[in-house]
């Protein structure tokens, strides 16, 4: 049984290794020392564990989850040797692969099965059996001759349709959920609502990082002076409403781009990222120490909640609900919040593929291109950079408006460098400069993360581990992993400004990515 | 070699388009550029040559405003004339330029860069092609009508409006970008990334870039550089197009003598950063001082016969 599958017999292990041959005993072997290693190094950080007693510190051993993380690693070495060793057969792959997944299942089963080794065997063979079975299937369907030219041509027919497809699921997603997912309305939708706030920010920062190349890490300043902005002009004026508060913020934030852009604009590359990092935490410390004004780290409270043409959202006489005749519902406001910031998101997007179309646009992708032609066309490279800043700031103020009135809360933990760097994950995962890019990102970023926190079978193979805690650790995985398979992003293809006869998209190797990059 | 001084054919000394009075430009100890005077005639076509180093690129740097010289003057003219009274005036005053109507002067060495192909007319091109790679050939050259554009948007405002009149003008942008792309022969590129495209067509997009700029004075490093004998006379034909079709002078630093001999009205040599000479292209041609410069030879005879083989 173990040789079966050994086409070639007779090569000594160094060679057959070299050459990608795949020989069970080797393999075996191989996954044995991984095992060990996992085993001796997992030891200390997986079997062993500090618990808090009544006098103090006790030390546990995990012996299950040091045991299911030596198996894995071993079941996962098989599979990797098999998968990446070129010559073995595609039903060594699928059988490693069952393996794998049988070992999986049966970790996972231990509950449901009560524990016991046979039935958990059992469990494990059928599912890694039929998951075998699905792989067979999935690869001889991959077989097939593929059409030339597929990739470029298939996305840019299936792009509008797509697009349209995607602008009625947003319109209509409140509905979907209270329909189909009644008994978690309101998560989901408050989790709608976050992903559209990140998909918002990452479109305002592609402006700046995508369209004009300049690097900015320290995006969530204007974020933060939106947010603020509205907090204290409806704090301190209460007849200041979110609608008028809105545009004012968005304004201030955008000033707040200009100021900060304007002396920052003439460094280049990494010299810029830092800058912009700095004034990024500036802003925040700011906001931390001016207690007089921001109220410090204690925050701003009472944000009040957006109206609806003067209705408010509440029970009783004169609420939304009452006008309207419907039953009062909480689901109402995170229903009207959700649609506030899908009309946001849609008017990020709309200017900016209005002005990607305008000179002002085309003058910023230029500039990521080439900074030092622009001048010789007679381009004021400053102005244009300050443009992009400001675009990019003034919608980061809006969407921190938004952030504030959906909360009622304000303070500087909201805006620390993290977010910075997870927004600028969107738009770099994204594709820079591209749009649909920035929805996938934020949708698998954000909607990921909070995915991963409802993922109770972590905790089954590897009992009394939370997989919340490892969601960053999974996070940065992912993210590596992106940038090996997809380096310019899910979307990296560009799409012309101005046509004449017939739009080819640019190939990522193309396009330049602009300072610091 | 023997014309007379200030003949009708000597217009860089009767009507000069752009005039470098005693340029200097030195980094740190080295002077690159050393008190170099010239003009370029309007409706002529200059060639500026030398060895390699000798400072050509610095010159045109200085013209363009990427350097700032460390003295001397850069002085364009728009209109017939050399606006004398106007000059002094722009000088003594302070001013960067001084516009009336479609006449004026421009002190080159005062103004920003970018502000010198937009109001003293003057593009250039790079040694080593500096084109938006990632955009189309099309896009490249909207991009170079961006400060007219820019206008027609009512500084964007409009644009994202859309009001006709900004969808007027990018027509016009368009049909101006395709009348450059026809007679660039890059018509049919038109849609394709410009990076995509081979070196001797992005030497062509480049000069046509330059000149949806709308220039009065076309500036072009080393345009013949890792051309092919066909491609190079296709330059010379799109040069001498430029010059009598669009009365845009041209600048040129070449090192290709057989561009250089064909189509130069006007030819300066510079040498370590000094002019050696300065004459028509068959004046320049049979200097002595030019010659050793180029072979570094003394025997001026066997010199002339090799210059003479490399300009046939």
């Amino acid at each position: 049984m173990a040789t079966a599958s050994n086409i070639r017999p007779g090569p000594t292990r160094a060679a057959s290794l070299e050459q990608g041959a795949f020989v069970w005993s080797v393999a075996l072997a191989d996954a044995a020392k991984a095992a060990a290693l996992a085993g001796i190094l997992g030891f200390f950080f997986i079997g062993m564990k500090t618990d808090i007693a009544g006098d103090g510190l006790v030390l546990s051993y995990r012996w299950a989850a040091l045991g299911h993380a030596v198996l894995i690693v071993f079941l996962g070495r098989l599979l990797l040797d098999a998968l990446l060793g070129k010559a073995a057969p595609v039903t060594t792959q699928m059988l490693t692969a069952g393996i794998f997944i049988a070992g999986i299942a049966g970790i996972m089963t231990q509950d449901a099965t009560g524990g016991s080794l046979p039935a958990r065997a059992l469990v494990g063979a059928v599912l890694g059996g039929l998951i075998v079975a699905v792989l067979y299937g999935v690869a001889l369907w991959r077989r097939r001759p593929a059409p030339a030219r597929a990739e470029a041509t298939r996305q840019a027919r299936f792009a509008i349709p797509i697009g349209i497809a995607l602008v009625l699921l947003a319109l209509t997603l409140p509905f979907l959920i209270t329909t189909f997912l009644p008994g978690q309305q309101r998560q989901f939708i408050d989790l709608a609502i976050l992903i559209l706030t990140y998909v918002m920010l990452g479109w305002g920062l592609n402006i700046v990082v995508g369209l004009a190349g300049l690097l900015d890490l320290g995006y969530v300043a204007f974020y933060a002076v939106g947010a603020y902005s509205f907090a204290l002009l409806s704090t301190c004026f209460p007849f200041i409403g979110f609608w008028s508060a809105l545009p004012l913020a968005g304004m201030l934030a955008g000033m707040w781009g200009l100021v900060l852009g304007f002396p920052v604009l003439r460094l280049r590359g990494d010299y810029l990222a830092i800058v912009t990092l700095a004034f990024g935490e500036i802003i925040r410390v700011v906001l931390l120490n001016w207690v007089d004004f921001t109220n410090g780290p204690n925050g701003i409270s009472g944000v009040p909640k957006p109206t609806f043409f003067g209705l408010e959202f509440s029970r009783g006489e004169g609420g939304f609900a009452d006008f309207f005749g419907l039953e009062f519902s909480t689901i109402h406001r995170f229903i009207y919040l959700y649609y506030i910031i899908l009309a946001l998101a849609f008017l990020t997007n709309f200017v900016t593929l209005r002005l990607r179309k305008l000179p002002i646009g085309r003058a910023w992708e230029a500039l990521r291109e080439d900074e030092i032609a622009c001048r010789a066309l007679g381009i004021n490279t400053t102005n244009t950079k300050l443009t992009a800043f400001g675009i990019g700031a003034m919608f980061g103020g809006l969407a921190g408006a938004f952030f504030a009135t959906r909360q009622g809360f304000v303070s500087p933990e909201s805006f620390t460098f993290m977010e910075s760097a997870i927004i600028l994950a969107i738009v770099v995962l994204g594709g820079l400069g591209s749009q649909m890019g920035v929805v996938i990102a934020a949708t698998v970023m954000i909607g990921g993360i909070e995915m991963l926190r409802h993922i109770s079978f972590v905790g089954q193979i590897f009992p009394g581990v939370d997989p919340v805690q490892y969601r960053m650790i999974i996070f940065g995985l992912a993210m590596v992993a992106i940038m090996i398979w997809k380096p310019r992003g899910f979307i990296s293809r560009r799409n012309p400004s101005a046509v004449l006869k017939e739009r080819k998209s640019i190939g990522a190797d193309l396009v330049s990515q602009g300072e610091g990059h | 070699m023997t014309t007379p001084l200030n003949s009708p054919a000597q217009r860089w000394l009767d009507t000069p388009l752009l005039s470098v009075e005693h340029l200097t430009m030195r980094f740190g100890g080295i002077v690159a550029v050393d008190d170099l005077s010239f003009q370029v005639g309007r409706g002529d076509i200059t060639a500026l040559i030398g060895p390699n180093g000798a400072g050509k690129t610095t010159v045109f740097n200085c013209l363009t405003g990427f350097y700032k010289p460390s003295e001397g003057r850069i002085v364009m003219r728009h209109g017939p004339g050399p606006h004398d009274a106007a000059l002094a005036a722009a000088h003594s005053g302070g001013l960067r330029h001084s516009k009336d109507g479609d006449s004026g002067v421009f002190l080159l060495e005062r103004m920003p860069d970018f502000e010198i192909p937009r109001q003293a007319g003057v593009a250039r091109t790079f040694q080593n092609i500096r084109l938006f790679g990632g955009m189309t050939v099309l896009e490249n050259l909207l991009v170079a009508q961006h400060n007219g554009l820019m206008v027609a948007s009512g500084y964007t405002l409009g644009g994202i409006l859309g009001l006709p009149g900004y969808r007027r003008a990018e027509k016009k942008a368009i049909d101006r970008a395709v009348y450059w792309l026809e007679q660039t022969a890059l018509l049919d590129r038109a849609d394709d990334p410009a990076g995509d495209l081979s070196y001797g067509a992005q030497r062509r997009l480049e000069i046509a870039r330059a000149m949806c700029t709308g220039p009065k004075l076309l500036c072009l490093d080393e345009p013949a550089a890792g051309l092919n004998p066909r491609e190079s006379a296709e330059l010379n034909r799109l040069i001498r197009t430029i010059r009598d079709e669009h009365g845009t002078s041209v600048l040129l630093i070449e090192h290709d003598m057989g561009v250089v001999m064909e189509i130069s009205d006007h030819v300066v040599v510079l040498d370590y950063g000094v002019k050696i000479a300065d004459g028509s292209a068959e004046t320049v041609r049979n200097d002595p001082k030019v010659i050793a410069a180029y072979l570094g030879v003394e025997d001026e005879a066997e010199a002339e016969d090799i210059v003479e083989g490399v300009a046939s």
